[in-house]
């Protein structure tokens, strides 16, 4: 109590209005309130009793209403509110002025050039798994998330949720205080009110505590749990998660007795098949370096990988198959089996029908021919049987130590966590929990339903709930105490990546709104409440690296952002046994109808709810944004006459849950996919009330497969916000766009030069062509649609580059999205198993740009290096330039989308990117700022951009972070530029090249590298509308 | 001259004027509804209605004003909707004033005398309606004087290659001529109403307004010569600031848009909608004022053929865009085709076939050319046709363009009504005052028309 006397930090909280002091009655409170543990830091004597009329004070110092948050407050109010707040609760982390006498610095700090960005390397995790970062930061304020580029989980790459999580840091709703009971507290007292609780437990060993976690790969937090656990020896800690990786280390004991990690090579696998795996999209462990290895293996002048995909649900990975075979979510079991059973192992299934035998057929031949450089895959949704087919199947392969591997889990407590939450509900209920600590998540809003987690908050039965978060959320709601949690960007820490190599996560500026991290927080209930983030990381790591170069060590792996030699090794495992055969799930009827639940491939679990950028990003198959919807498939929708749009109503087990309708080609028959995250009620201002709780149909039994749903339709309507007009190259009239031009590998091989129809010869112009030769740089890009596996980080990258606005779902439904680079995604084919394609669009920056003739105020530009520039300020905004485009990648602000007031915002925006306002059209520009940035330090050292010395010094953002390596920029003017080698590539061909509008950015079409033996799975039949 | 076509007038033809009119009864008949006629009840209603419209149409611009453009339903690809489709219109509607004041003056058709007047106030405010649009469509109005090729000090020029800027031009062009053209042509009227004026503040403001006219053969002689070079100026713009106007679309890529025929369709399609404006407003102003005497049968059947004709062209001009859009083998312009005749707008496209091209054929038919509540109707038709023609044109092509990924589909806001319907109200209500406070039908050119004005050649 001393030493916290000392530390404890001011508040800058004095009582405004002060009743009379009675001096013998306060005597008399104090000394009383002395005795049962009162504050041990006051501000004045009235706090030091306790006297209400001091909490009302405190409470009212704030502004009317900010303590008293309701939810009917209109968004205006929401925004006077926020911004009054702000100003007092906010900005206080960051640029309030001390008491102490400051000196402004005569000599800048080392390293700070205003003006410059610095980048830091540091991570964040989804599920666990760390993304490793460089983070772009601008005198303290972090704009920007790149990968880095040298380590082995990124490579550069990042996924949307590593892009999107600035604004998540950013973001005003996050929780600013401390709160208990709807009241702002302060750190101070929240310290006092748990001190009681834990000493009582003290005398129990801790039997009443319950500590629930998401997965942790943090070393140091798990090392700081152990220590408590030590402390409270019968305490418990719990996992759980509703993204979880169960089936994947069920299937892994089932196979080898003990959960491991599986890891991939898909650069060295000739073949892969798939088992309902999205391993090309964000929230799939390792997706970013995945999706790299995976696309070199794409070049189809190289060596080509075929990909085969079994799957449910239509996804990235499944669009990228050279072989898909939709089938159930429940019937993959039973194909795993077949496979397993081709492979020799003992299993039996026997298939129903001739598609699918043909198609094992085809997969078997395939895999047999490349043993040992092949890859069998299982989604984590699948059971854990055909994980554990997996395993054998790999195993019989001789895959195994090639292209497979198994190491630790990255997980600290690899338990199931569905049994986890189970038995900690099972204590509740029976009253064994007294403290119940939720150290993030959001239990109350997506633990399974038939546990009924809420209810059980919300009762008696336990009587200290405590919950740390991010947001003041479903749970924190029904905690007596919120601590409001320091965002990865704003804290220390640690995390492993999904191949157990280990980043230090950097804060990149102080907690805006001091948040405690989950290290500072364990390390409070352990007895240590001033340790911090820094020295907590710092000290377990010097424990794991004592010597006296530690703090060489320590600087090296902050600078790399990670610790070297902290990957898993290869692990040996043996199969439990020689003849596995794991239960095969009872077949169910093809005609009951099942339910998918997935997780959203935008908003994840619903932890990303209020991250506008992730709910205006189009999820990748569908484009839809700003909703969830009931994902069936065009056959079922003919028979139950269901149409997009129509609201039905799923009914499980007496459960129901309503949600529009979304037809999706290529969706199996009698099954009907949902995805969870939506239907949130108290996420924030951007993500309450969107879409519909899936949740609600999710049990401990059934957390991702489910049979037996009703369908029903009620005869409502309900509007669905999709960026994309048309999903098909084939127009209504029976006419064909070559948009995406594709072939298969043998094509290609006998006519390399198959997309290049429609070129008009060069030079056929009346324009006065311009001297581009004479210049230094002429700019140009290539996307190369092989690579490409459309995961969305493009849009993302682009929209935290160059401060693009967020419009609202009603905006987006208007077809005003502001996306400079949009991924459109075609299909192609038979309805039920068409064959996606997806192409990224960026503006084309076109020589003859339609767009540049037809402004009457010239603010649409040509540069002298081939860049179509915009001139904002001189814009009035005719939008006859948008019309003129053939490609429609201009962007007009038809309102006022930019929020020009939350502090926070102005914090993140790019300082070199200017911020649009209302009635100016905006568009890609190469990111002309970082050209022109990059122009400047060349010309400084008298030496050109992205010189040999220099590769890759100049990348634009969407570029810099794709996983898939798929666009690459650069100077077309020199023909040794990675750029114009490309362009000399006989699959590069011009969008609308027809038109002669010279575009230059241009495409490498698509070939695809089906099994030349395998019975024909398309019959290129055009979509019926 | 006139006595040969006065000769060849064949019994059947009705005249002109009807007989029996003085120079004292015409100028009497037409002063009257100025000067001495009160303002009745149906004035003031029909004059409110359209005052409140006016009113309605400016909270609307107001509100655009505060708010931006995202209040309309234009958005990404259909850029223009309601504003430029309405810009079209209104400018179209303009030209049959022009028309009839210069082309018709040039060619010495006299009967065009008792309908020019109100013609051509019908081309200001058209013209005036129509002038909105640009200005408040664009993302920052209060920027919208960049257009204009003023001496900025950062020298700074619109950029010419712009058929926006062309429009520019053309349309201030035409205003500046229409209104010179107008107010020229009322000289000789408003001294006339000064000097039959009875009280003296509307003496002192026709005193004004008539410039001094004292009717003397020296003014005579110079205000023909004025009006006819006027009359001059303003004939090549009939054809020219539409056809500028179709530039718009036409110099872009837009399939739907890109097309050689669209200049002339343009203005035919202008004069076509015109006339059926000046109809609409003919026929009840005769009825209500009892100048069937001075617009007669006569009229009506010329307006009548002169629809006819140009509904014709306007006819061929989709015959061969549609043609095109077949022969020319382009899979765009092919689509753009196939989607106008059975895409998501095919019921306006359908409806603008039946408004602009069969519906009109009835007047083939004498009997119906003749009856003035037929002409009514099927003006009303051409009108609704002809502002489809414009939807069709502005958003159908925008819609579904060269990248599938990119279609739309695009819906009028309230605001886009309200802005519309507004223009019309101004436009009425412009009519009402116009008919109020000045001549409606030009007295000395109708005078010109007696008998009494044929002067015998000694």
């Amino acid at each position: 109590m001393e030493d916290q006397l000392k530390t404890g930090k001011r508040e800058d909280v004095c009582p405004s209005k002060k009743s009379k002091l009675d001096l013998d009655s306060l005597r008399a409170q104090i000394e009383e309130a002395n005795e049962k543990a009162g504050p041990e830091y006051w501000r004045s004597l009235e706090e030091l009793a306790g006297s209400p009329a001091f909490h009302e004070a405190l409470h009212r110092e704030f502004p009317k209403g900010a303590s008293e948050w309701v939810d009917s407050v209109s968004r205006r109010g929401f925004l006077k509110v926020m911004g009054a707040s702000m100003a007092l609760a906010g900005m206080s982390g960051c640029v309030r002025l001390p008491l102490e006498p400051i000196v402004p610095y005569v000599r800048q700090p080392e390293d700070v050039i205003p003006g410059r960005p610095m980048f830091y390397a540091t991570a964040m995790t989804l599920g666990g798994y760390a993304s490793p970062l460089l983070v772009e930061s601008h005198l303290g304020r972090p704009t920007k998330i790149e990968g880095n580029d040298r380590h082995p989980a990124s490579l550069g790459g990042t996924d949307i949720f590593a892009q999107a999580s600035i604004l998540g840091m950013y973001d005003p709703d996050r929780s600013q205080s401390v709160m208990s009971m709807g009241d702002q507290r302060s750190w101070q007292s929240f310290l006092t009110a748990i001190r009681g609780p834990l000493s009582a437990q003290k005398a129990l060993q801790g039997a009443g505590i319950r500590i629930l976690t998401p997965t942790i790969s943090s070393p140091a937090l798990a090392d700081q749990l152990r220590n408590f656990l030590k402390m409270y020896p019968q305490a418990k800690w719990h996992v759980y998660e509703p993204v979880n990786r169960d089936n994947v280390l069920e299937g892994a004991k089932l196979a080898f007795g003990q959960p491991v990690e599986t890891r991939y090579d898909f650069e060295k696998a000739d073949v892969s098949v798939s088992l309902d795996a999205d391993f090309l999209y964000a929230g799939f462990p390792g997706n970013v370096r995945y999706i790299r290895d995976f696309a070199k293996r794409r070049n189809p002048d190289g060596n080509m990988n075929r990909l085969y995909v079994v799957e449910s649900t239509p996804t990235t990975t499944g669009a990228k198959a050279d072989h898909r075979l939709p089938m159930r979510a429940s019937d993959i079991d039973n194909f795993a089996h077949a496979l397993a059973a081709g492979c020799g192992i003992g299993t039996h299934a026997s298939l129903p029908d001739e598609q699918q035998l043909n198609y094992l057929v085809g997969v078997m031949q395939d895999l047999r021919v490349h043993s040992g450089s092949s890859v069998v895959i299982a989604g984590g949704h699948q059971s854990p049987g055909v994980h554990a087919l997996a395993h054998a199947i790999n195993a019989k392969l001789g895959n195994v130590g090639k292209t497979v591997f198994y190491t630790d889990t990255i997980d600290t407590n690899p338990v199931n966590q569905t049994d986890s939450i189970k038995d900690l509900v099972a204590d509740m209920n029976a009253g064994k929990v007294d403290v119940l600590v939720i150290l993030g998540g959001n239990p109350a809003y997506d633990a399974p339903a038939d546990l009924r987690f809420a209810e059980l908050l919300n009762g008696n039965k336990v009587p200290l709930r405590v919950h740390l978060g991010l947001y003041q959320n479903e749970t924190a709601e029904l905690c007596q105490w919120h601590i409001n949690q320091a965002h990865e960007l704003e804290a220390w820490g640690d995390a492993r990546a999904y191949d157990g190599t280990v980043s230090i996560v950097q804060p990149l500026i102080a907690p805006l709104y001091n948040g405690k991290s989950a290290v500072e927080f364990v390390a409070l209930l352990s007895g240590q409440a001033d340790a911090t983030g820094y020295d907590l990381t710092r000290a377990y790591w010097q424990k794991q690296h004592a010597g006296p170069d530690f703090e060489q060590f320590w600087r090296k792996s902050l600078h790399d952002g990670w610790i070297e030699g902290t990957a898993f090794g290869a692990k040996q495992v043996a199969a439990k046994s020689d003849n596995l055969n794991p239960p095969l799930a009872a077949s169910t009827n093809s005609n009951s109808i099942e339910l998918n639940i997935r997780r959203d491939p935008t908003i994840y679990d619903g932890q990303f709810s209020n991250n506008g950028w992730l709910q205006e990003l189009p999820k990748p198959m569908t484009k839809l944004t700003w909703d969830n919807a009931v994902l069936i498939g065009p056959k079922m929708a003919e028979r139950l006459q269901i149409k997009v749009e129509d609201v039905v109503e799923l009914e499980l087990n007496g459960k129901k849950v309503t949600g529009p309708v979304w037809i999706q080609a290529g969706h199996p028959d009698n099954s009907v996919t949902v995805t969870l995250g939506y239907g949130r009620t108290r996420a924030g201002r951007v993500g309450t009330a969107q879409g519909f709780d899936a949740y609600a149909l999710r049990t401990s039994s059934a957390p991702w497969i489910a049979t037996g749903l009703q369908i029903r339709k009620t005869g409502d309507t309900y509007k669905l916000a999709s960026t994309q007009g048309y999903q098909s190259m084939d127009t209504p009239d029976g006419g064909h766009r070559p948009l995406v031009r594709e072939t298969t590998l043998e094509e290609y091989r006998k006519e390399p030069n198959f997309a290049k129809e429609d070129e008009p010869a060069p030079g056929l112009t009346l324009y006065q062509p311009y001297p581009y030769k004479d210049e230094a740089y002429a700019w140009g890009m290539t996307i190369d649609l092989n690579s490409c596996v459309g995961c969305n980080n493009c849009m993302l990258a682009c929209q935290s580059e160059n401060n693009i606005a967020v419009v609202g779902k009603e905006q987006a439904a208007l077809g005003r999205h502001m996306h400079w680079i949009r991924v459109d995604a075609y299909y192609q084919g038979d309805r039920d198993n068409p064959k996606a394609f997806f192409q990224p669009v960026p503006c084309m920056q076109c020589e003859d740009a339609p767009c540049e003739v037809v402004c009457p105020v010239g603010a649409t530009n040509h540069t002298s290096e081939g860049l179509n520039d915009m001139v904002y300020n001189r814009c009035v905004g005719t939008r006859y330039c948008s019309n003129n485009c053939p490609y429609k990648v201009r962007r007009f602000n038809f309102l006022l989308f930019q929020d020009w007031e939350t502090p926070q915002y102005k914090m993140m925006r790019n300082p070199d990117v200017s911020v649009r306002s209302r009635g100016v059209m905006e568009k890609c520009t190469y990111c002309v700022q970082r050209i022109n940035e990059r122009r400047i330090d060349a010309e400084r050292e008298d030496r050109k951009i992205n010189d040999s010395n220099h590769e890759n010094e100049l990348q634009t953002a969407c570029q810099q972070s794709c996983p898939a390596g798929a666009i690459v920029f650069g100077n077309i003017n020199d023909p040794n530029s990675r750029v114009s080698k490309l362009k000399a590539q006989s699959r590069n061909y011009s969008l609308l090249g027809e038109l002669n509008t010279r575009p230059r950015t241009t495409y490498l079409a698509e070939v695809s590298n089906p099994n030349p033996e395998f019975p024909a799975t398309f019959a290129w039949k055009p979509i019926v509308e | 001259m006139e006595e040969q076509y006065k000769m060849t007038e064949d019994a059947q033809r009705s005249p002109v004027i009807e007989p029996g009119y003085t120079f004292g009864t015409v100028t009497e008949k037409i002063s009257a509804i100025v000067l001495t006629r009160p303002a009745s009840n149906g004035w003031f209603l029909g004059f409110g209605i359209a005052f409140m419209l006016t009113m309605m149409m400016l909270y609307a611009i107001g509100y655009l004003f505060l708010k931006g453009i995202g209040i309309w339903g234009a958005n990404i690809p259909i850029g223009w909707g309601f504003a430029i489709v309405n810009f079209v219109w209104w400018i179209g509607i303009g030209h049959a004033g022009t028309l009839i004041s210069a082309i018709l003056l040039l060619l010495r058709q006299s009967w065009r005398n008792s309908i020019n007047r109100f013609a051509e106030a019908m081309t200001l405010f058209a013209v005036a309606a129509a002038g909105i649009f640009p200005l408040i469509h664009v993302g920052r109005p209060w920027l919208a004087y960049w257009l204009f090729p003023y001496p900025s000090t950062m020298g700074v020029w619109p950029q010419f290659r712009s058929p926006l800027m062309w429009d520019v031009f053309a349309v201030s062009t035409y205003a500046t001529i229409s209104l010179l053209f107008w107010f020229i042509g009322l000289i000789p009227d408003m001294a006339t109403l000064r000097d039959r004026a009875a009280h003296p503040v509307t003496r002192i403001i026709y005193g004004m307004l008539s410039m001094g006219w004292r009717g003397s053969a020296r003014h005579w002689h110079r205000y023909e010569t004025a009006y006819l070079l006027l009359a001059g100026l303003a004939t090549p713009l009939v054809l020219s600031v539409h056809t500028v106007v179709s530039f718009d679309f036409a110099i872009a890529i837009v399939p739907g848009w890109h097309t050689t025929i669209f200049p002339p369709y343009f203005v035919a399609g202008a004069i076509y909608s015109g006339f059926a404006m000046v109809l609409m407003l003919a026929i009840p102003i005769r009825k209500i004022y009892g100048l069937e005497d001075f617009i007669t049968e006569r009229h009506l059947q010329n307006s009548a053929k002169v629809m006819l004709a140009t509904g014709l062209i306007v006819a061929y001009g989709y015959g061969i865009e549609a043609f095109m859009g077949w022969y020319s083998g382009d899979r765009y312009d092919a689509f753009t085709l196939w989607n106008r005749l059975h895409g998501p707008y095919a019921v306006p496209y359908w409806s603008l076939l039946s408004c602009n091209i069969f519906i009109p054929q009835v007047l083939w038919i004498r009997k119906l050319r003749t009856s003035p509540v037929a002409l009514f109707l099927i003006s009303g038709v051409i009108l609704v046709g002809m502002w489809l023609e414009r939807f069709i044109i502005v958003v159908v092509s925008l819609h579904r363009d060269f990248l599938n990924s990119s279609w739309g589909m695009y819906y009028p806001t309230r605001w886009d009504w309200m802005t519309f319907i507004g223009t019309i109200g101004m436009f009425l209500a412009a009519m009402f005052l116009f008919l109020r406070i000045l001549p409606a039908i030009s007295i000395f050119e109708m005078r010109t028309l007696l008998p009494e004005a044929e002067v015998k050649a000694e």
